[in-house]
């Protein structure tokens, strides 16, 4: 079956690169965030966001910034639109903005955008970056939110902190802290990778 | 600040708040560098340098210079363009004055820029409003906790290569975070002992 660029770019996004289990990129703030769901989604919808712009605006500006010189120029890039990011959270879901606070700054470091911008819109058109950096997007919240959706549930018995678990449910307080994340992951890289009979060795390209 | 509280804070980096094991911060070198003990101090030692440099430089730079132009908002910029810089002079300087030097860690420097825990605990002391000498201390602290950490995984992951009896899937990424959870687990029997944020 052939498929038309716009197509592979949709599935590459969702599924075969999907940023986190497949390229294990954007590994600590999926990790650090996916706590609780409310604080997933949030986190998703700012990566996504900033990804979109500078998806936008690298993939515009591509033939005026030098190479030599294009990582920092990506840098400022992403910092401006993360900034907005926090601003926004802070404006309108502070308690949000305070359970995640340093961990959006930490956005600008998140390889996905980098890796992104280097890969990808470097090399292509507005339109097509666009819809690459829509559905990396999604295919980081969506993950993000199912590794959250068990650690939440859990780890407090709850799911966008509606109880679901009965009272009586012992909570696993170890999901809500460091190792939980580090357990659901690796669970998660280990279903993904050995239904996608990835090879065991690839690993993230970059940092 | 007291000498006692610097100490409790650089006791609390390393082992208590461990940077990489209970603020899940600089996991995808922790990841990608952890199969070989030498790679993993080796980008160890490159990233304490660094990270307590910038830490020394962001911090006047915030507090001498854009609280006064109540420029606060575009500290994020400021912070990312100081780390790039340092980096690529640090490499410059290091190539012309300290040849061993730059081929024993530099081939890690340029990676640094994109390690998180450079502008996390740049962000992190701002936040937490230290003073010039903890904020060093605590970069110095939360750098050698990474490194801490990336080398215990290493040195399990160099063990675990011998044995190799990874189920396929969980090969590579997989098994270094469920080693690394173990560790984590390990790592919150210190917890209780200082306390520090």
């Amino acid at each position: 079956m052939k498929q038309s660029p716009s197509l592979k770019v949709i599935l590459n996004g969702l599924w075969k690169d999907q940023p986190i289990f497949s390229m294990v990129l954007g590994i600590c703030s999926s990790l650090a965030v996916s706590n609780k769901v409310e604080n997933a989604i949030a986190m998703g919808a700012g990566v996504t966001f900033a990804l979109i712009g500078t998806a936008v605006l690298i993939a515009a500006l591509r033939k005026l910034i030098p190479g030599r010189v294009r990582m920092i120029a990506y840098m400022i890039i992403i910092a401006t639109f993360v900034i907005v990011v926090d601003r926004v959270l802070k404006a309108m879901f502070p308690d949000i903005s305070r359970a995640i606070g340093p961990y959006v700054g930490l956005i600008i470091t998140n390889c996905i955008l980098m890796g992104r911008a280097e890969a990808f819109y470097v090399s292509n058109g507005v339109g097509l970056s666009l819809l690459d950096a829509i559905f990396n997007g999604l295919g980081y919240t969506y993950t993000l939110v199912l590794v959250s959706v068990i650690r939440e549930l859990l780890g407090f018995g709850t799911i966008l902190g509606l109880q679901v678990m009965p009272l009586s449910f012992n909570k696993w307080v170890i999901m809500a802290m460091a190792p939980g994340a580090f357990f659901v992951v690796a669970l998660f890289i280990w279903v993904t990778r050995t239904l996608a009979k990835m090879d065991p060795d690839k690993q993230g390209g970059g940092m | 600040m007291s000498a006692l509280n610097l100490l409790m804070i650089f006791i609390a980096t390393l082992l208590t708040s461990n940077i990489a094991l209970s603020y899940l911060l600089g996991m995808c070198p922790f990841i990608a560098l952890s199969k070989r003990l030498s790679t993993a101090t080796g980008m160890g030692y490159a990233v304490i340098f660094v990270v307590t440099l910038t830490a020394a430089i962001n911090w006047p730079i915030y507090h001498l210079v854009l609280v006064p132009l109540k420029a606060e908002l575009v500290y994020y910029v400021v912070f990312i363009i100081t780390i790039a810089a340092v980096v690529q002079l640090l490499e410059m300087l290091m190539e012309k004055f300290f040849p061993a030097l730059q081929s024993s860690f530099g081939i890690f420097l340029p990676l640094i820029t994109v390690n998180c825990i450079v502008l996390a605990v740049s962000l992190f002391m701002i936040l937490r409003d230290y003073n010039f000498i903890t904020s060093v201390v605590y970069a110095f602290g939360s750098a050698a906790g990474w490194t801490l950490a990336i080398a215990i995984m290493a040195a399990i992951n160099e063990k675990l290569a011998l044995v190799g009896d990874v189920p396929r899937g969980m090969k590579g990424p997989g098994i270094v975070m469920v080693s690394a959870g173990i560790i984590a687990l390990a790592f919150m029997g210190f917890s209780g002992m200082v306390v520090v944020q």
